[in-house]
């Protein structure tokens, strides 16, 4: 039996809320702080405690960020679950068991088993107050010792959870030699998976998704944010104004330059956001799928009557309350085309922290620019899991707010009206309360049908002609979106995906032989190089995380002509996806003969 | 040949003509044309500057009026009962700017109830004007939530479900300034007006304005009729400007006085019934006692000086967002080297 070494996955099975959150996390980063690129996915339920919850920590020499469909070690620390997680397991996984529950023998048959009188060894902490949390320790000192993790390693981590409080760090190390003296006195190595030191990490941090969206948000410049309470979107909020009180300057007298507001419902939040968009400042508001349905027609008043305002979207799975805290792409088809009458909303599609980061500074000069909603497409997974990433990079550009009709632009322009067409690129003059002060340019902004002034007009060449302008005013917006990125290869196959579907892929990738080209879509509406993409293969198939192949979808409404090329692998079961669906998927249509 | 007469202007200059709008679209007679002009007096007599003022309103025949006064003013006419949300938003991005709010029994009552309960909750700066007839007109005439059961409609049919008195609401909920005029009393509704664009919070008034097409017949509580038989008032308002002298004559006790955040006063003469409105129970005693009478009372009904405005309460720059540039709102270069550091592991 050969050495496995920093090649394999740990899975963690405990009931939710008793703490062993905090475990988790510490073998995670004292895994970071071995040098290598470990990745976890927390796969908790929509409960604040008692339900069963899971978490899986992987490392591999390609530091791949994805989960495994399989693992190699269990720790069912859940009595709930444990027959479950035992079954799902595969013949010869090595499991770390709670002994004292007497489960019987026959239940490990096929495992490695590493028995440990968790209960008992419990007793060894003194402090009674904070033993059940402490408890959970002492799995990692287990883990510890039979995988060859420093001690000095989980102490670090431990020091990065709890900074300065040194006491805490000191109790929870002695709980964790507990079971470290346990292992080390009664288990003998019986598998072939262990550790050792690499140089995987770098100067990579880790951080989730979106607490990057927040960071960019600040980078970005806003200056107010309403929003209502909703997993998996309900951190972008909370670290923004944790970031926002720290990063931001104050004001001569001391005062915030920002505000957040916490609405009662999504209904206020995104009206909040967008009349403050109207009235000048670089506004937003976090949601999820429920959230984004509530918004709708707020939105609609947002695309008609042109003001900016950002949408975070940190998807869910649907339809209805869904699974709330499982992840899913499963908002496309609704966020394209939200609202009542013909919309279209511009989408961002970030797969990493770095480019949640870069992307949502970004989206604020979309707004404003292009005077319209736009929407940040994250998902549970970028959202709420830790993703080990290269650092966030300084802004490259000075903030964009578009076209405003001050008193000096008012007088070059000889026939200003808040909804013409004054360049040829559907993009008006905006005013801004306050701001705009010529008399002239009062107007009642309203969704209602509106002229070029932005009086009522029920007019039907008036209609047509301001519908045909926001069509071509989003079509123009292209060029100012995340370009795909594109990799060409064999012109047979190429595979079509977007956001955090873009880690399956790219492992999956390089498991094929002879892999297909692969074109990662960035943004909506489309760049011209999709279709071409589309255009140079025999067959494309477009991985996502829903049911109904919702950019498929898209993808063919754009490019017609193409639409029988475009295959569909759809995982929707809420989990991260694997580079073994991918892998799978690509498989089994290069088996299939081209019609 | 005598010269035409200069017209009045005010300490801006202005003529009242200057704070008009568009010309009204609302049926000949409507309440709410006559609340249009309400607001055109005060921010006249008030020389408001119509470019720092801001419009906002729902949807319905009240939501489009916006278009129908202070046309120097810029003006959002959002989505049915989203006033406030938008209002909210528009305040905080520029606290220096005086918003007024437009809306109706439907886009209050109904549709937008959530949003007027926690508005109040929340206590931004806004004039918040419900112009309350009872109906939907627009829809031709369906009940309002604010229909009294006892009110029949056109056919004679009565609502199935009781009404809502929002000044009631307003008064549970915290509110720290709320009235209730009658579109047909500009006497009365002038100075509240005034008072209301004077005052930092919600300022809530509830104006009864009858729809001359669905609900001013004969039975209807809502109608110009019965509000003049059963309209009743505690006090009569008055209206002085910061710095001016009180220019009416009064007894000594004959007073309520609030100064208001801009240190314009409110007077508020005794009738035969009175109560001091900065008390809320006796406010709350107020509104049920004329109720039970079938009365309707009027007038300045509560005011609270002493609440914090919700800008205040968030601890807020008094710069307005909406022109704080890069150098205001990027982190310093260097910051962002010191972010990824804290997240090194």
């Amino acid at each position: 039996m050969d050495p496995m070494i920093n090649d394999f996955s740990i899975r963690i099975a405990t009931p939710n809320g008793t703490g062993s959150q905090t475990s988790n996390i510490v073998l995670h980063r004292a895994l970071i702080r071995m040098g290598l690129a470990a990745n976890s996915k927390n796969l908790f339920p929509s409960n604040i405690a008692g339900l069963p919850t899971w978490f899986q920590i992987r490392v591999s020499p390609g530091s791949w960020q994805t989960m495994t469909e399989h693992w190699q070690v269990l720790l069912p620390l859940n009595r709930a679950t444990i027959g479950r997680d035992l079954r799902e397991s595969q013949p010869g996984t090595v499991v770390i068991d709670n002994s004292d529950w007497k489960t019987a023998d026959s239940e490990f048959e096929g495992f490695i088993r590493y028995p440990v009188p968790m209960d008992q060894l419990a007793r060894q902490i003194e402090n009674a107050k904070l033993r059940p949390r402490l408890k959970n320790l002492i799995y990692v000192g287990v883990v510890a010792q039979l995988f060859s993790i420093p001690m000095k390693a989980v102490e670090e981590a431990l020091r990065s959870i709890f900074p300065g409080k040194e006491s805490v760090i000191e109790l929870n190390v002695e709980a964790a030699m507990i079971g470290f003296n346990y292992a080390r006195e009664n288990l003998t190595k019986a598998d072939r998976w262990s550790l050792e030191e690499a140089d995987q990490v770098g100067d990579k941090i880790l951080i989730d998704g979106n607490e990057a969206a927040a960071l960019g948000a600040i980078w970005g410049g806003v200056s107010f944010a309403a929003w209502y309470p909703i997993t998996p979107s309900s951190s972008v909020t909370e670290s923004l104004e944790k970031h926002l009180g720290k990063q931001r300057e104050k004001d001569p007298e001391g005062k915030h330059r920002y505000v957040v507001v916490q609405a009662e419902d999504e209904l206020a939040a995104v009206g909040m956001a967008l009349g403050a968009g109207w009235a000048g400042a670089r506004s937003m508001t976090s949601t999820s799928g429920p959230g984004i349905s509530l918004m709708a027609e707020n939105m609609g008043l947002g695309y008609y009557a042109e003001i900016p305002a950002v949408i975070f979207d940190v998807q869910r799975v649907g339809p209805s309350t869904g699974l709330p805290t499982r992840t899913q792409q499963s908002d496309i088809l609704q966020v394209a085309f939200q609202s009542q009458g013909d919309t279209r909303f511009p989408m961002l599609f970030p797969s990493s922290p770095p480019e949640a980061f870069s992307f949502s500074w970004q989206i604020f000069d979309l707004a404003e620019k292009y005077q319209t909603p736009v929407v940040m497409m994250s998902d549970l997974d970028l959202g709420m899991n830790t993703w080990l990433s290269d650092p966030l990079e300084e802004p490259a550009d000075d903030f964009d707010r578009g076209k405003i009709a001050t008193d000096e632009v008012l007088q070059k322009i000889e026939n200003w009206g808040r909804y013409r067409d004054v360049d040829g690129d559907g993009i008006p003059y905006r005013t801004i309360p306050g701001i705009t002060l010529h008399p002239d340019v009062a107007h009642l902004t309203r969704g209602s049908g509106h002229d070029e002034d932005g009086n009522y007009s029920e007019s039907p060449e008036v209609y047509v002609a301001n519908l045909d302008r926001l069509a071509r005013k989003i079509d123009g917006m292209v060029k100012d979106l995340p370009e795909p990125v594109r990799e060409d290869r064999d012109k047979s196959l190429g595979v079509i995906a977007f956001g955090t579907s873009d880690w399956a892929v790219q492992e999956a990738l390089s498991t094929i032989d002879a892999p297909p080209s692969y074109l990662r879509i960035r943004s909506y509406p489309f760049h011209d190089e999709i279709s071409s993409f589309i255009a140079d293969h025999d067959r494309v198939l477009v991985i996502e995380q829903n049911q109904q192949g919702q950019m498929a979808q898209l993808l063919k409404i754009d490019n017609p002509k193409d639409a029988n090329k475009i295959v569909s692998a759809n995982y929707y079961g809420g989990l991260p996806l694997s580079a073994r669906f991918v892998a799978d998927s690509i498989a089994e249509l290069q088996g299939v003969e081209v019609q | 040949m005598n010269e035409e007469k200069a017209p009045a202007t005010n300490t801006l200059g202005l003529t009242k003509a200057d704070y008009k709008g568009l010309p009204s679209t609302m049926c000949k007679g409507c309440g709410h044309d006559r609340i249009s002009e309400a607001i055109i007096q005060a921010s006249y007599d008030l020389s408001l500057d119509g470019r720092n003022v801001l419009k906002m309103s729902g949807i319905g025949c009240s939501s489009k009026t916006p278009a129908y006064f202070l046309s120097q003013s810029m003006g959002l006419n959002s989505t049915h009962g989203r006033m406030p949300s938008f209002s909210t938003g528009a305040h905080l991005a520029n606290t220096s700017l005086v918003p007024v709010g437009v809306s109706g029994d439907g886009d209050t009552a109904s549709i937008g109830m959530g949003q007027f309960v926690h508005l109040i909750r929340r206590n931004p700066k806004l004039l918040y004007i419900v112009e309350n007839n009872g109906v939907y007109g627009l829809t031709k005439g369906q009940f309002s939530a604010t229909a009294d059961r006892k009110s029949p409609s056109k056919r004679g049919a009565f609502p199935r479900e009781e009404s809502i008195d929002l000044c009631g609401m307003a008064l549970e909920l915290g509110a720290s300034f709320v009235a209730r005029s009658f579109s047909g009393d500009k006497k009365q509704l002038v100075p509240l007006l005034k008072a209301a664009l004077s005052f930092d919070g919600l300022a809530f008034i509830d104006v009864i304005s009858p729809c001359v097409t669905f609900n001013n017949h004969e039975g209807s509580t809502k109608s110009y009729t019965h509000q003049k038989e059963m309209g009743v008032n505690f006090h009569d308002p008055h209206y002085v400007a910061p710095q001016e002298p009180i220019d009416i004559e009064y007894e000594e006790g004959d007073l309520h006085e609030v100064t208001l955040h801009d240190g314009s006063r409110l007077l508020l003469r005794k009738l035969d019934q009175h109560y001091d409105p900065a008390d809320r129970n006796a406010a709350y005693n107020g509104i049920l006692e004329t109720r039970q009478r079938g009365e309707i009372l009027t007038g300045l009904i509560h005011i609270d000086t002493e609440q914090s405005a919700l800008a205040d309460s968030v601890g807020m720059t008094k710069e307005p967002l909406s022109s704080l540039e890069q150098g205001d709102l990027r982190p310093a270069a260097g910051t962002l080297q010191k972010v990824n550091d804290s997240l090194r592991i």
